[in-house]
Protein backbone atom coordinates (compact mmCIF):
# COMPACT_ATOMS: atom_id res chain seq x y z
CA UNK A 1 0.00 0.00 0.00
CA UNK A 2 1.27 3.41 -1.06
CA UNK A 3 1.44 6.20 2.15
CA UNK A 4 0.41 8.52 -0.12
CA UNK A 5 -1.73 8.17 -3.23
CA UNK A 6 -3.63 11.57 -4.91
CA UNK A 7 -5.34 11.21 -8.16
CA UNK A 8 -6.39 14.08 -10.50
CA UNK A 9 -6.37 16.57 -7.84
CA UNK A 10 -7.45 20.26 -8.56
CA UNK A 11 -8.30 23.43 -6.52
CA UNK A 12 -9.37 26.67 -7.12
CA UNK A 13 -10.01 29.88 -5.42
CA UNK A 14 -12.36 31.70 -7.29
CA UNK A 15 -10.89 32.78 -10.84
CA UNK A 16 -7.28 31.48 -9.40
CA UNK A 17 -6.31 27.60 -10.22
CA UNK A 18 -4.41 26.91 -7.43
CA UNK A 19 -3.99 23.32 -8.20
CA UNK A 20 -4.54 21.46 -11.50
CA UNK A 21 -4.69 17.84 -12.29
CA UNK A 22 -2.08 16.60 -9.75
CA UNK A 23 -1.58 13.36 -8.95
CA UNK A 24 1.22 11.74 -6.95
CA UNK A 25 1.97 8.51 -5.31
CA UNK A 26 4.31 8.34 -2.35
CA UNK A 27 5.96 5.00 -1.00
CA UNK A 28 5.91 3.81 2.53
CA UNK A 29 9.44 5.14 4.22
CA UNK A 30 10.68 7.59 1.60
CA UNK A 31 11.07 11.30 1.93
CA UNK A 32 9.35 12.55 -1.05
CA UNK A 33 10.09 16.57 -2.19
CA UNK A 34 7.50 18.98 -3.69
CA UNK A 35 9.97 21.47 -5.25
CA UNK A 36 8.80 24.53 -6.12
CA UNK A 37 8.82 28.33 -5.67
CA UNK A 38 6.41 30.49 -4.02
CA UNK A 39 2.91 30.07 -5.31
CA UNK A 40 2.94 27.27 -7.21
CA UNK A 41 0.29 25.41 -5.07
CA UNK A 42 2.82 23.53 -2.68
CA UNK A 43 0.53 24.83 0.60
CA UNK A 44 -2.83 24.51 -1.33
CA UNK A 45 -1.66 20.41 -1.85
CA UNK A 46 -0.78 20.01 1.73
CA UNK A 47 -3.89 21.60 3.38
CA UNK A 48 -5.90 18.94 0.66
CA UNK A 49 -3.77 15.76 1.61
CA UNK A 50 -3.96 16.57 5.44
CA UNK A 51 -7.74 16.85 5.33
CA UNK A 52 -7.94 20.98 5.73
CA UNK A 53 -9.38 21.52 2.79
CA UNK A 54 -11.75 19.47 0.35
CA UNK A 55 -10.40 19.54 -3.26
CA UNK A 56 -12.52 20.43 -6.14
CA UNK A 57 -12.25 17.51 -7.75
CA UNK A 58 -9.96 14.43 -8.22
CA UNK A 59 -9.58 11.57 -4.88
CA UNK A 60 -6.88 10.25 -2.85
CA UNK A 61 -5.56 8.10 0.21
CA UNK A 62 -3.24 8.38 2.85
CA UNK A 63 -2.12 5.42 4.33
CA UNK A 64 -5.72 3.53 2.72
CA UNK A 65 -7.64 6.16 4.40
CA UNK A 66 -9.72 8.60 1.42
CA UNK A 67 -8.82 11.78 1.92
CA UNK A 68 -12.60 13.20 1.92
CA UNK A 69 -14.53 10.37 3.66
CA UNK A 70 -12.18 9.10 6.55
CA UNK A 71 -10.71 12.13 7.64
CA UNK A 72 -10.85 11.53 10.93
CA UNK A 73 -9.13 8.72 10.61
CA UNK A 74 -6.38 10.18 8.54
CA UNK A 75 -5.67 13.17 11.19
CA UNK A 76 -4.90 10.10 13.84
CA UNK A 77 -1.80 8.80 11.72
CA UNK A 78 -0.51 12.11 10.55
CA UNK A 79 2.18 14.60 11.83
CA UNK A 80 1.58 18.36 10.02
CA UNK A 81 4.28 20.79 10.21
CA UNK A 82 2.46 24.26 8.66
CA UNK A 83 5.12 26.78 7.31
CA UNK A 84 3.80 29.06 9.62
CA UNK A 85 4.69 28.93 13.06
CA UNK A 86 1.56 27.32 14.72
CA UNK A 87 2.15 26.53 18.03
CA UNK A 88 0.64 28.14 20.91
CA UNK A 89 3.02 31.31 21.68
CA UNK A 90 2.01 31.75 25.26
CA UNK A 91 2.55 28.12 26.61
CA UNK A 92 5.82 26.84 26.92
CA UNK A 93 8.36 24.76 25.10
CA UNK A 94 6.90 21.29 27.62
CA UNK A 95 3.19 22.90 27.75
CA UNK A 96 3.00 22.70 24.20
CA UNK A 97 4.10 19.41 24.01
CA UNK A 98 2.06 18.07 26.08
CA UNK A 99 -1.16 19.92 24.28
CA UNK A 100 -0.20 18.13 21.23
CA UNK A 101 0.46 14.90 23.13
CA UNK A 102 -2.67 14.69 25.21
CA UNK A 103 -4.98 15.93 22.11
CA UNK A 104 -3.72 12.71 20.07
CA UNK A 105 -4.76 10.53 23.69
CA UNK A 106 -0.89 9.86 24.20
CA UNK A 107 1.94 11.53 26.14
CA UNK A 108 5.30 12.69 26.37
CA UNK A 109 6.44 9.63 28.42
CA UNK A 110 4.93 6.71 26.00
CA UNK A 111 7.40 8.50 22.88
CA UNK A 112 10.07 9.78 24.05
CA UNK A 113 12.57 8.02 22.33
CA UNK A 114 10.75 9.01 19.12
CA UNK A 115 11.58 12.92 20.13
CA UNK A 116 14.19 12.40 22.22
CA UNK A 117 17.27 13.28 19.72
CA UNK A 118 15.48 17.02 18.51
CA UNK A 119 13.43 17.54 21.90
CA UNK A 120 16.85 17.17 23.95
CA UNK A 121 18.49 20.09 22.00
CA UNK A 122 15.67 22.24 22.96
CA UNK A 123 14.97 20.68 26.54
CA UNK A 124 17.25 23.26 28.14
CA UNK A 125 14.53 25.68 27.29
CA UNK A 126 11.72 23.54 28.22
CA UNK A 127 10.12 26.53 30.57
CA UNK A 128 9.99 29.23 27.95
CA UNK A 129 7.22 30.16 26.12
CA UNK A 130 7.11 29.40 22.47
CA UNK A 131 6.88 32.82 21.37
CA UNK A 132 10.34 33.54 22.73
CA UNK A 133 12.45 30.83 21.23
CA UNK A 134 14.66 31.63 18.13
CA UNK A 135 13.40 30.39 14.54
CA UNK A 136 15.39 27.41 14.97
CA UNK A 137 14.18 26.64 18.11
CA UNK A 138 10.96 26.69 17.57
CA UNK A 139 11.31 24.91 14.35
CA UNK A 140 12.97 21.95 16.56
CA UNK A 141 9.80 22.04 19.05
CA UNK A 142 6.72 22.47 15.61
CA UNK A 143 8.67 19.37 14.61
CA UNK A 144 8.21 17.62 18.05
CA UNK A 145 4.55 18.18 18.48
CA UNK A 146 4.25 16.71 14.80
CA UNK A 147 5.92 13.82 16.11
CA UNK A 148 5.19 13.02 19.34
CA UNK A 149 2.39 10.79 18.25
CA UNK A 150 4.23 8.49 16.34
CA UNK A 151 2.72 9.30 12.72
CA UNK A 152 2.94 6.88 9.84
CA UNK A 153 3.15 9.86 7.74
CA UNK A 154 4.87 13.60 8.45
CA UNK A 155 4.11 16.47 6.44
CA UNK A 156 6.81 19.33 6.54
CA UNK A 157 5.28 22.31 4.62
CA UNK A 158 8.44 24.87 3.68
CA UNK A 159 10.03 23.49 6.85
CA UNK A 160 13.53 25.26 5.31
CA UNK A 161 12.27 28.40 4.09
CA UNK A 162 14.12 31.51 5.37
CA UNK A 163 16.55 28.63 7.72
CA UNK A 164 20.49 29.57 6.87
CA UNK A 165 22.87 27.29 4.40
CA UNK A 166 24.44 25.45 7.57
CA UNK A 167 20.80 24.93 9.52
CA UNK A 168 19.14 23.76 6.84
CA UNK A 169 21.70 20.99 6.15
CA UNK A 170 21.38 19.94 9.73
CA UNK A 171 17.73 19.83 9.03
CA UNK A 172 17.71 17.30 6.89
CA UNK A 173 20.14 15.31 8.46
CA UNK A 174 17.43 15.24 11.17
CA UNK A 175 14.71 13.97 8.73
CA UNK A 176 17.27 11.01 7.23
CA UNK A 177 17.06 9.69 11.04
CA UNK A 178 13.29 10.37 11.52
CA UNK A 179 12.72 8.25 7.62
CA UNK A 180 15.29 5.54 9.21
CA UNK A 181 12.39 5.00 12.49
CA UNK A 182 9.92 3.94 9.02
CA UNK A 183 8.15 7.98 9.09
CA UNK A 184 7.14 8.41 5.70
CA UNK A 185 8.06 12.19 4.70
CA UNK A 186 6.42 14.42 2.53
CA UNK A 187 8.22 17.99 2.14
CA UNK A 188 8.00 21.27 0.27
CA UNK A 189 10.95 23.00 -0.85
CA UNK A 190 11.88 26.08 -2.65
CA UNK A 191 15.64 25.33 -2.61
CA UNK A 192 16.08 23.01 -5.37
CA UNK A 193 19.37 21.97 -3.83
CA UNK A 194 17.54 19.93 -1.41
CA UNK A 195 16.04 17.84 -4.62
CA UNK A 196 19.31 15.40 -4.22
CA UNK A 197 18.40 15.07 -0.35
CA UNK A 198 14.98 13.34 -1.08
CA UNK A 199 14.58 9.89 -2.48
CA UNK A 200 11.78 10.77 -4.93
CA UNK A 201 10.55 14.45 -5.88
CA UNK A 202 8.23 16.16 -7.78
CA UNK A 203 8.91 19.46 -9.87
CA UNK A 204 5.42 21.83 -9.41
CA UNK A 205 5.03 24.99 -11.03
CA UNK A 206 1.96 27.29 -11.38
CA UNK A 207 -0.28 24.43 -9.59
CA UNK A 208 0.75 21.42 -12.08
CA UNK A 209 3.38 18.74 -11.62
CA UNK A 210 6.12 19.27 -14.28
CA UNK A 211 8.36 16.68 -13.58
CA UNK A 212 8.86 13.94 -10.90
CA UNK A 213 10.54 10.87 -9.94
CA UNK A 214 14.25 10.20 -8.35
CA UNK A 215 16.42 13.00 -8.73
CA UNK A 216 18.55 10.48 -11.42
CA UNK A 217 15.96 9.70 -13.21
CA UNK A 218 14.83 13.85 -13.45
CA UNK A 219 18.21 14.85 -14.64
CA UNK A 220 18.63 11.70 -17.07
CA UNK A 221 15.15 12.89 -18.81
CA UNK A 222 17.34 16.60 -19.67
CA UNK A 223 17.11 16.67 -23.32
CA UNK A 224 20.62 19.13 -23.91
CA UNK A 225 23.92 18.86 -22.89
CA UNK A 226 25.23 21.58 -20.66
CA UNK A 227 28.53 23.91 -20.91
CA UNK A 228 30.02 25.78 -17.59
CA UNK A 229 31.71 28.62 -18.99
CA UNK A 230 33.65 30.72 -17.16
CA UNK A 231 35.49 34.11 -18.44
CA UNK A 232 36.94 37.23 -17.21
CA UNK A 233 33.80 39.33 -17.39
CA UNK A 234 30.67 36.97 -16.38
CA UNK A 235 28.31 39.65 -17.35
CA UNK A 236 28.80 40.56 -20.85
CA UNK A 237 29.36 37.09 -21.31
CA UNK A 238 26.03 35.74 -20.29
CA UNK A 239 24.75 38.25 -23.33
CA UNK A 240 27.19 37.36 -25.45
CA UNK A 241 26.65 33.25 -24.67
CA UNK A 242 23.06 34.09 -25.11
CA UNK A 243 23.52 35.18 -28.44
CA UNK A 244 25.13 32.07 -29.61
CA UNK A 245 23.24 29.99 -32.75
CA UNK A 246 22.23 26.25 -31.12
CA UNK A 247 22.39 27.50 -27.44
CA UNK A 248 18.79 26.97 -26.26
CA UNK A 249 19.76 29.00 -22.75
CA UNK A 250 22.05 30.56 -20.65
CA UNK A 251 21.91 31.19 -17.38
CA UNK A 252 24.24 32.35 -14.11
CA UNK A 253 25.02 29.33 -12.10
CA UNK A 254 27.50 30.53 -8.86
CA UNK A 255 30.50 30.98 -10.59
CA UNK A 256 30.04 30.04 -14.15
CA UNK A 257 27.41 29.97 -16.81
CA UNK A 258 25.04 26.91 -17.96
CA UNK A 259 24.65 27.13 -21.13
CA UNK A 260 22.16 24.69 -22.31
CA UNK A 261 22.80 23.83 -25.93
CA UNK A 262 21.39 20.79 -28.76
CA UNK A 263 24.25 18.76 -29.50
CA UNK A 264 22.89 18.24 -32.96
CA UNK A 265 22.98 22.24 -34.04
CA UNK A 266 26.35 23.06 -32.20
CA UNK A 267 29.20 21.72 -29.83
CA UNK A 268 31.75 22.94 -27.27
CA UNK A 269 34.30 23.97 -30.11
CA UNK A 270 31.97 25.89 -32.05
CA UNK A 271 30.61 27.46 -29.02
CA UNK A 272 33.83 28.36 -27.60
CA UNK A 273 34.88 29.57 -31.39
CA UNK A 274 31.63 31.93 -31.09
CA UNK A 275 32.80 33.48 -27.61
CA UNK A 276 36.16 34.19 -28.94
CA UNK A 277 34.99 36.00 -32.10
CA UNK A 278 32.92 38.06 -29.65
CA UNK A 279 35.44 39.04 -27.88
CA UNK A 280 35.76 36.63 -24.98
CA UNK A 281 38.82 34.23 -25.77
CA UNK A 282 39.88 33.44 -22.61
CA UNK A 283 37.10 31.58 -21.66
CA UNK A 284 37.21 28.02 -20.03
CA UNK A 285 34.17 25.87 -20.95
CA UNK A 286 33.28 22.34 -19.29
CA UNK A 287 30.75 19.93 -20.15
CA UNK A 288 28.64 18.97 -17.16
CA UNK A 289 25.64 17.25 -15.91
CA UNK A 290 22.37 19.27 -15.20
CA UNK A 291 21.35 19.15 -11.76
CA UNK A 292 17.42 19.68 -10.37
CA UNK A 293 17.93 23.48 -11.28
CA UNK A 294 18.62 23.35 -14.62
CA UNK A 295 16.01 20.47 -15.36
CA UNK A 296 13.47 23.32 -13.34
CA UNK A 297 14.53 25.48 -15.65
CA UNK A 298 14.07 23.66 -18.95
CA UNK A 299 10.84 21.85 -17.75
CA UNK A 300 8.95 25.14 -16.56
CA UNK A 301 9.43 26.27 -20.32
CA UNK A 302 10.04 29.91 -19.06
CA UNK A 303 13.03 29.61 -21.28
CA UNK A 304 14.50 32.29 -23.71
CA UNK A 305 14.88 29.66 -26.84
CA UNK A 306 17.21 31.08 -29.57
CA UNK B 1 37.26 57.99 6.30
CA UNK B 2 37.35 58.31 2.57
CA UNK B 3 33.38 59.03 0.98
CA UNK B 4 34.49 59.73 -2.04
CA UNK B 5 35.68 55.96 -2.44
CA UNK B 6 33.41 54.39 -0.41
CA UNK B 7 29.56 54.41 -0.11
CA UNK B 8 29.59 52.95 3.08
CA UNK B 9 32.79 53.27 5.80
CA UNK B 10 31.79 51.22 9.37
CA UNK B 11 34.22 51.38 12.33
CA UNK B 12 34.28 49.66 15.56
CA UNK B 13 30.78 49.10 15.09
CA UNK B 14 28.60 47.31 18.42
CA UNK B 15 25.04 47.25 19.20
CA UNK B 16 23.89 45.61 22.42
CA UNK B 17 20.31 44.48 23.82
CA UNK B 18 21.01 44.40 27.67
CA UNK B 19 23.93 42.03 28.46
CA UNK B 20 23.55 40.89 24.71
CA UNK B 21 25.93 41.75 21.97
CA UNK B 22 24.39 41.68 18.78
CA UNK B 23 27.44 43.31 16.67
CA UNK B 24 30.49 42.80 17.88
CA UNK B 25 32.85 45.47 16.87
CA UNK B 26 32.81 44.88 13.07
CA UNK B 27 34.83 47.50 10.67
CA UNK B 28 34.62 47.36 6.66
CA UNK B 29 34.15 49.50 3.75
CA UNK B 30 32.35 49.37 0.96
CA UNK B 31 33.05 50.53 -2.11
CA UNK B 32 31.27 52.87 -4.42
CA UNK B 33 29.39 50.80 -7.44
CA UNK B 34 30.33 47.50 -5.48
CA UNK B 35 28.06 44.24 -5.60
CA UNK B 36 29.03 44.02 -1.71
CA UNK B 37 27.50 40.10 -0.21
CA UNK B 38 26.41 40.55 3.87
CA UNK B 39 26.07 36.68 4.32
CA UNK B 40 25.46 34.82 8.00
CA UNK B 41 23.93 32.24 9.61
CA UNK B 42 20.44 33.31 10.97
CA UNK B 43 21.11 35.22 14.59
CA UNK B 44 24.78 35.90 13.57
CA UNK B 45 23.67 39.73 13.78
CA UNK B 46 23.09 40.65 10.23
CA UNK B 47 19.56 42.48 10.44
CA UNK B 48 20.79 44.60 13.37
CA UNK B 49 24.09 45.58 11.58
CA UNK B 50 21.54 46.55 8.32
CA UNK B 51 19.38 48.52 11.06
CA UNK B 52 21.74 50.52 11.45
CA UNK B 53 22.89 51.31 8.79
CA UNK B 54 19.83 52.50 7.06
CA UNK B 55 19.29 54.60 9.53
CA UNK B 56 16.62 52.89 11.74
CA UNK B 57 18.44 51.88 15.06
CA UNK B 58 21.51 53.60 16.53
CA UNK B 59 24.89 51.86 17.70
CA UNK B 60 25.97 51.49 20.77
CA UNK B 61 29.53 52.22 20.05
CA UNK B 62 31.59 52.50 16.84
CA UNK B 63 31.15 55.43 14.05
CA UNK B 64 30.91 55.32 10.47
CA UNK B 65 29.24 56.83 7.57
CA UNK B 66 26.46 55.50 4.96
CA UNK B 67 26.19 57.44 1.72
CA UNK B 68 28.50 59.92 3.08
CA UNK B 69 26.31 60.40 6.43
CA UNK B 70 26.81 59.45 9.64
CA UNK B 71 25.20 56.49 11.46
CA UNK B 72 25.17 58.30 15.01
CA UNK B 73 23.12 61.70 13.94
CA UNK B 74 22.63 61.51 10.74
CA UNK B 75 19.82 59.66 10.23
CA UNK B 76 17.02 61.14 8.57
CA UNK B 77 19.52 61.80 5.69
CA UNK B 78 20.57 58.08 5.36
CA UNK B 79 17.14 57.51 5.00
CA UNK B 80 16.71 60.24 2.27
CA UNK B 81 19.84 58.91 0.30
CA UNK B 82 19.33 55.16 0.36
CA UNK B 83 17.05 52.61 -1.01
CA UNK B 84 16.08 49.55 0.72
CA UNK B 85 14.01 46.44 -0.44
CA UNK B 86 12.47 43.71 2.43
CA UNK B 87 11.99 40.05 0.90
CA UNK B 88 8.57 40.68 2.03
CA UNK B 89 6.47 42.68 -0.60
CA UNK B 90 5.96 45.96 1.02
CA UNK B 91 4.13 48.02 -1.83
CA UNK B 92 0.16 48.55 -1.27
CA UNK B 93 -1.50 45.61 -2.86
CA UNK B 94 -4.18 47.71 -3.14
CA UNK B 95 -2.77 50.69 -5.16
CA UNK B 96 -2.42 49.62 -8.64
CA UNK B 97 1.32 49.83 -10.28
CA UNK B 98 0.99 53.43 -11.54
CA UNK B 99 0.09 54.43 -8.04
CA UNK B 100 2.45 52.63 -6.29
CA UNK B 101 5.21 54.70 -8.03
CA UNK B 102 3.47 57.90 -7.56
CA UNK B 103 3.09 57.43 -3.87
CA UNK B 104 7.08 56.22 -3.54
CA UNK B 105 8.25 59.22 -5.65
CA UNK B 106 5.77 62.00 -3.58
CA UNK B 107 6.97 60.11 -0.40
CA UNK B 108 10.48 61.15 -1.41
CA UNK B 109 9.77 64.83 -2.89
CA UNK B 110 9.88 64.45 -6.46
CA UNK B 111 7.69 66.52 -8.29
CA UNK B 112 5.18 65.36 -10.28
CA UNK B 113 7.29 65.96 -13.79
CA UNK B 114 9.98 63.43 -12.05
CA UNK B 115 7.04 61.09 -10.74
CA UNK B 116 5.70 61.62 -14.92
CA UNK B 117 9.54 60.42 -15.93
CA UNK B 118 10.12 57.93 -13.35
CA UNK B 119 6.69 55.97 -14.30
CA UNK B 120 7.70 55.69 -18.00
CA UNK B 121 11.40 54.87 -17.52
CA UNK B 122 10.52 52.42 -15.18
CA UNK B 123 7.46 50.41 -16.90
CA UNK B 124 9.17 50.24 -20.19
CA UNK B 125 12.40 48.95 -18.67
CA UNK B 126 10.40 46.52 -16.37
CA UNK B 127 7.86 45.45 -19.95
CA UNK B 128 4.84 46.55 -16.84
CA UNK B 129 3.34 48.83 -19.20
CA UNK B 130 0.02 46.50 -19.71
CA UNK B 131 0.02 46.33 -15.69
CA UNK B 132 -0.01 50.20 -14.96
CA UNK B 133 -3.65 49.99 -13.82
CA UNK B 134 -3.50 46.48 -11.86
CA UNK B 135 -3.31 46.05 -8.50
CA UNK B 136 0.55 45.78 -7.26
CA UNK B 137 -1.15 42.29 -5.34
CA UNK B 138 -2.23 40.98 -8.22
CA UNK B 139 0.76 40.85 -10.11
CA UNK B 140 2.98 37.58 -10.09
CA UNK B 141 5.64 37.36 -7.90
CA UNK B 142 8.37 38.22 -10.04
CA UNK B 143 6.75 41.00 -11.26
CA UNK B 144 6.26 42.35 -7.63
CA UNK B 145 9.75 41.55 -7.10
CA UNK B 146 11.14 43.39 -10.02
CA UNK B 147 8.65 46.68 -9.17
CA UNK B 148 9.88 46.52 -5.52
CA UNK B 149 13.13 46.38 -6.77
CA UNK B 150 12.88 49.65 -9.24
CA UNK B 151 10.48 51.66 -6.88
CA UNK B 152 13.29 51.29 -4.26
CA UNK B 153 15.48 53.50 -6.80
CA UNK B 154 12.75 55.96 -7.48
CA UNK B 155 15.09 58.73 -5.61
CA UNK B 156 17.99 57.78 -7.52
CA UNK B 157 20.05 56.79 -4.33
CA UNK B 158 23.66 55.73 -3.71
CA UNK B 159 23.37 52.54 -1.99
CA UNK B 160 20.22 50.17 -2.34
CA UNK B 161 19.74 47.56 0.30
CA UNK B 162 18.65 44.42 -1.01
CA UNK B 163 17.21 42.15 2.44
CA UNK B 164 17.05 38.35 0.99
CA UNK B 165 15.49 39.43 -2.25
CA UNK B 166 15.28 36.40 -3.97
CA UNK B 167 13.67 33.93 -1.20
CA UNK B 168 11.03 31.42 -2.33
CA UNK B 169 11.69 32.72 -6.58
CA UNK B 170 11.96 30.37 -9.17
CA UNK B 171 14.99 29.69 -10.47
CA UNK B 172 14.88 31.74 -14.05
CA UNK B 173 13.02 34.75 -12.20
CA UNK B 174 15.70 34.41 -9.15
CA UNK B 175 18.56 34.82 -11.81
CA UNK B 176 16.87 37.53 -13.92
CA UNK B 177 16.40 39.44 -10.82
CA UNK B 178 20.62 39.10 -10.17
CA UNK B 179 20.72 40.39 -13.92
CA UNK B 180 18.95 43.56 -12.78
CA UNK B 181 20.69 44.34 -10.18
CA UNK B 182 24.07 43.54 -12.55
CA UNK B 183 22.59 46.16 -14.51
CA UNK B 184 22.05 48.33 -11.65
CA UNK B 185 25.60 48.44 -10.69
CA UNK B 186 26.99 49.31 -13.67
CA UNK B 187 25.08 52.20 -14.01
CA UNK B 188 27.39 53.29 -10.27
CA UNK B 189 24.66 51.86 -7.66
CA UNK B 190 26.13 50.49 -4.67
CA UNK B 191 24.65 47.39 -4.03
CA UNK B 192 24.64 46.01 -0.46
CA UNK B 193 22.48 42.08 -0.08
CA UNK B 194 21.37 39.65 1.59
CA UNK B 195 21.31 36.01 0.70
CA UNK B 196 20.47 32.34 1.86
CA UNK B 197 21.03 31.09 -1.82
CA UNK B 198 24.97 30.44 -1.92
CA UNK B 199 25.34 30.40 -5.45
CA UNK B 200 24.59 34.33 -5.59
CA UNK B 201 27.39 34.83 -3.16
CA UNK B 202 29.28 34.22 -6.13
CA UNK B 203 27.49 36.94 -8.03
CA UNK B 204 28.59 39.51 -5.63
CA UNK B 205 32.26 41.50 -5.88
CA UNK B 206 32.66 40.98 -2.41
CA UNK B 207 31.25 39.00 0.59
CA UNK B 208 31.46 39.37 4.27
CA UNK B 209 30.53 36.42 6.64
CA UNK B 210 29.07 37.05 10.53
CA UNK B 211 29.72 34.74 12.63
CA UNK B 212 28.48 35.54 16.38
CA UNK B 213 28.07 39.17 15.92
CA UNK B 214 31.78 39.32 14.50
CA UNK B 215 32.73 39.69 10.59
CA UNK B 216 34.60 36.35 10.52
CA UNK B 217 35.67 36.61 6.68
CA UNK B 218 35.27 39.37 3.97
CA UNK B 219 37.18 38.96 0.81
CA UNK B 220 36.02 38.45 -3.29
CA UNK B 221 34.44 34.79 -3.44
CA UNK B 222 37.43 33.87 -5.52
CA UNK B 223 39.91 34.79 -2.94
CA UNK B 224 37.20 32.93 -0.03
CA UNK B 225 37.63 29.77 -1.97
CA UNK B 226 41.11 29.11 -2.51
CA UNK B 227 41.81 30.50 1.22
CA UNK B 228 39.52 28.33 2.65
CA UNK B 229 40.36 25.48 -0.07
CA UNK B 230 36.81 25.14 -0.66
CA UNK B 231 35.10 24.27 -4.58
CA UNK B 232 32.27 26.81 -3.67
CA UNK B 233 30.83 29.05 -1.90
CA UNK B 234 28.17 27.10 -0.19
CA UNK B 235 31.22 25.17 1.44
CA UNK B 236 32.96 28.34 2.53
CA UNK B 237 30.33 29.58 4.16
CA UNK B 238 29.82 25.98 5.77
CA UNK B 239 33.42 26.55 7.31
CA UNK B 240 32.95 29.71 8.29
CA UNK B 241 29.84 29.96 9.77
CA UNK B 242 29.28 26.23 10.67
CA UNK B 243 32.12 27.96 13.95
CA UNK B 244 29.29 29.61 15.65
CA UNK B 245 29.11 29.22 18.99
CA UNK B 246 26.13 31.51 20.37
CA UNK B 247 22.35 29.87 19.78
CA UNK B 248 20.28 32.14 17.43
CA UNK B 249 18.66 34.41 19.45
CA UNK B 250 14.56 34.91 19.03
Amino acid sequence: MAAIEIRNISKSYRDIRAVQDISLKVDEGEIFGLIGPDGAGKTTLFRIMTTLMLADSGSGEICGHDIVRDYYGIRKIIGYMPGKFSLYQDLSVRENLEFFATLFGTTIKDNYDNIKEIYSQIEPFRDRRAGKLSGGMKQKLALCCALVHRPSVLFLDEPTTGVDAVSRKDFWTMLRRIRSSGVTIFVSTPYMDEAALCDRLALIQNGGIIGSGTPEEIVSAYPYRILAVKGPSMYPLLKALRKIDGTVSCFSFGDCHHVAYDPARTCREAILGKAAEEGFADCSAEEISPGIEDCFMQLSGKWILN
Amino acid sequence: MDTELNAIEIRNLTKRFGNFTAVDNISFNVRNGEIFGFLGANGAGKTTAMRILCGLSRPSEGEGTVAGYDIRNEQEKIKRNIGYMSQKFSLYPDLTVGENIRLFGGIYGLNDRQIREKTEEMLSMLDLRQERDKYAGSLPLGWKQKLSFCIALIHDPRIIFLDEPTGGVDPETRRRFWELIYDTAEKGTTIFVTTHYMDEAEYCDRVSVMVDGKIAALDSPENLKTRFSARNMDEVFRIIAGRAEREERP
